[in-house]
């Protein structure tokens, strides 16, 4: 490394450390764009001579990155920015505090894919899927999808580990190569994980003809656009591997939507050369991903933490937690996207029958949305006002961005 | 009404529901069956012909590349000019509502509009990104507007139009108006949905739809709370 890249590192990992002591935060993000500011091409330098995989999307990608870590882990050491912090500061600390290791798996902001992509290098880059989020201040999807597909182009020897439901990523992971110039289009491996989210992959981004389903296929009335037949598959509870062998899943999170994860994570780590059946069992070590998931018992409560960001991961929050009194907490700052519309986007009907409070900075946009969804609420002003309202025994707390963190201080920061 | 039920049709979920528009649809459907009203609501999607007979029409929100496509395909269709000749009542919303006009703006191309409005939108210098408040024209007999916006486009009215508001925050059409409306026609920037966040005007809709001059009030708790809520938040940031 050279002698930049090294004081840069060096001073990366201790305002980190300052950082974490000073309460100021996990230390995750700080250190990173301090070595950047000293050296620009710090990552690339803390890239060298490691094996890397990329994981990004909108959904998912913190819990997939920590199973593929997990996973990759049977062969070696692995760097992994473990708290969410996905963007190139947060790889950037995330490397410099692991030191020395052959491998790395990273989890990438989906904006920041081709500058990542550029300064790391990977052996592979997982894609999981793509849905509205935060319409305020992120690009739209359809464009995302152009950005992932326009950053592969030149990056035609990754290896790709894609999502094969999601029209808008298979499309993103197959570019057209130019064998005139010699450019292959990148290898892909598919997964099929499921996706219940399907309202923003009605139009082909290919030919604006309309997307059609039956079942679990999907294709293109108007291309040739559709559903790739997947090589890793989540079946029962758990998952397919290309030979045609089943592994049993045993995870300790919850959902469907987790068994679709850890297929991923089994395929991105088979690229690496990881056999399914060395890895399965380590992907049950996996309890909490940053508070999601979380338990805390509280005052007899056993209340479990489910971090819902957009209305696809409502979805899944929805069919991850037990029927059993819901706390739902909406805020609108600016993490979360301002506008609080995408609530109509969300079905709240399988709560009917649930014992649910609200509360939240936006708590009475929510209320509004259930009334209209019959599902009847009651209104918290804090917290504590939540745990007292509810009997003793499991209490769900579906939460979005910052409402999430607003919760997981009131429990001591639980990871 | 055209028929025993109020029929309402949303156009195009598959393409123009960006922003929750969904909502829209059922805070209609559901301040009309607590009046009694019998509803149907049917999602037409973009491969589907749009049938004329119904009572409301909803366009709602969407990116560039699907605004475009669904003022192409509702020119091609034609029913929902035949709708509005047969006095059809029109609900537009951001690119919903610009596509109502003679043109708009998708990708930095000019696209001729429905022409049902109007109005021309062209791009204006920066995004329109946040809370939006107006007083809503006298002659409507509403409480003031609120909503959230989010648009590139300007929208500048024609004589055939009046303004549905007069800004007090955000900047809707061009800072000074938001909105337009002609007949039994209305269009808006407010997101929200605007319909969940202004129930008044959800009534309106349902008043022209019917022809009844009054409906029987509703229980809008919460509606109210939300509306003081967003008021004062905006109030907030002003000072």
């Amino acid at each position: 490394m050279p002698l930049r890249a090294k004081v840069a590192s060096s001073v990366s990992r201790t305002a980190a450390a300052l950082s974490r002591a000073a309460g100021r935060g996990d230390g995750s993000v700080i250190g990173g764009w301090i070595g950047l500011k000293i050296d620009p091409d710090l990552l690339a330098h803390l890239s060298a001579g490691r094996a890397i995989a990329l994981v990004s999307g909108t959904n998912g990608k913190t819990t997939t990155t920590r199973l593929t870590s997990a996973a990759v882990g049977v062969l070696g050491r692995v760097a992994t920015n473990s708290f969410g912090a996905n963007m190139p500061s947060g790889h950037t600390s995330a490397l410099a505090k692991a030191g020395s290791t052959p491998y790395a798996v990273l989890e990438v902001d989906e904006h920041y894919l081709a500058q990542v992509l550029e300064a790391t290098e990977p052996h592979v880059v997982a894609l999981l899927n793509l849905s509205r989020d935060q319409l305020d201040r992120a690009k739209e999807v359809a464009m995302m999808a152009q950005l992932w597909r326009a950053a592969l182009v030149r990056h035609t020897d990754v290896r790709v580990v894609a999502n094969a439901d999601d029209p808008l990523v298979v499309w993103a992971a197959t570019p057209p190569g130019d064998p005139a110039r010699g450019i292959n289009p990148p290898h892909v491996t598919w997964f099929s994980a499921g996706q219940r989210w399907h309202d923003d992959s009605w139009v082909c981004p290919e030919c604006g003809s309309t997307i059609q389903r039956s079942g679990e296929q999907w294709w293109c009335t108007g291309c040739p656009l559709r559903r790739p037949e997947p090589h890793w598959v989540v079946e029962d509870e758990g998952v397919l591997d290309p030979t045609g062998a089943w592994h049993k899943v045993s995870l300790q999170l919850p959902g469907k939507v987790n068994l679709g994860n850890a297929a991923t994570a089994l395929a991105v780590a088979a690229e690496f050369g990881v056999r399914p059946v060395d890895a399965v069992s380590r992907l049950g070590i996996v309890t909490s991903v940053a508070g999601r998931y979380a338990q805390v018992d509280k005052d007899g409560r056993n209340i479990r933490l489910l971090l819902a960001k957009n209305p696809a991961s409502w979805l899944e929050a929805f069919d991850m937690a037990d029927e059993a009194p819901t706390l739902l907490s909406i805020n609108a700052r600016d993490p979360d996207g301002l506008d609080t519309s995408w609530l109509y986007d969300v079905d709240f009907a399988p709560l009917r029958g649930r014992q649910v409070l609200i509360t939240g900075d936006r708590a009475y946009d929510l209320a509004v949305r259930l009334d209209v969804n019959d599902v009847p609420f009651q209104h918290v002003r804090t917290f504590d006002d939540a745990l007292r309202s509810v009997p003793p025994g499991r209490l769900e707390v579906i939460a979005n961005y910052t409402a999430f963190q607003d919760i997981r201080g009131e429990l001591d920061r639980v990871i | 009404m055209s028929s025993e039920s109020l029929r309402i049709v949303w156009i195009y979920p598959d393409l123009l529901s960006t922003y929750g528009d969904r909502g829209n649809a059922l805070i209609l459907a559901r301040r009309a069956r607590q009046r009694g009203m019998p509803v149907e609501v049917l999602e037409v999607r973009s491969d589907e012909r749009l049938p004329a007979t119904a009572d409301i029409y909803l366009v709602g929100g969407g990116e560039d590349g699907p605004q475009a496509l669904g003022a192409q395909r509702l020119l091609a269709d034609g029913g929902l000019h035949r709708a509005v000749a047969q006095g059809s009542v029109v609900f537009g919303v951001c690119a919903g509502y610009q596509l109502l006009g003679t043109s708009f703006f998708a990708k930095g191309v000019q696209c001729r509009g429905l022409e049902l409005l109007d109005l021309q939108s062209d791009r204006g210098e920066s995004r329109a990104v946040g809370e939006l408040a107006g007083e809503i024209d006298p002659r409507l007999g509403l409480p003031p507007l609120t909503g959230f916006e989010n648009h590139g486009g300007r929208t500048h009215l024609g004589p055939e139009v009046s303004p549905l508001a007069r800004i007090t925050a955000g900047v809707g059409n061009d800072g000074a108006t938001e909105g337009a409306w002609r007949g039994k026609l209305l269009g808006t920037y407010s997101h929200g949905p605007a319909l969940a966040r202004n129930p008044a005007l959800a009534d309106l809709l349902l008043r022209w739809a019917t022809g009844a001059h009054q409906l029987p009030p509703l229980e809008d708790t919460w509606s109210d709370r939300l509306r003081n809520e967003r008021r004062s938040a905006v109030a907030a940031a002003r000072a």
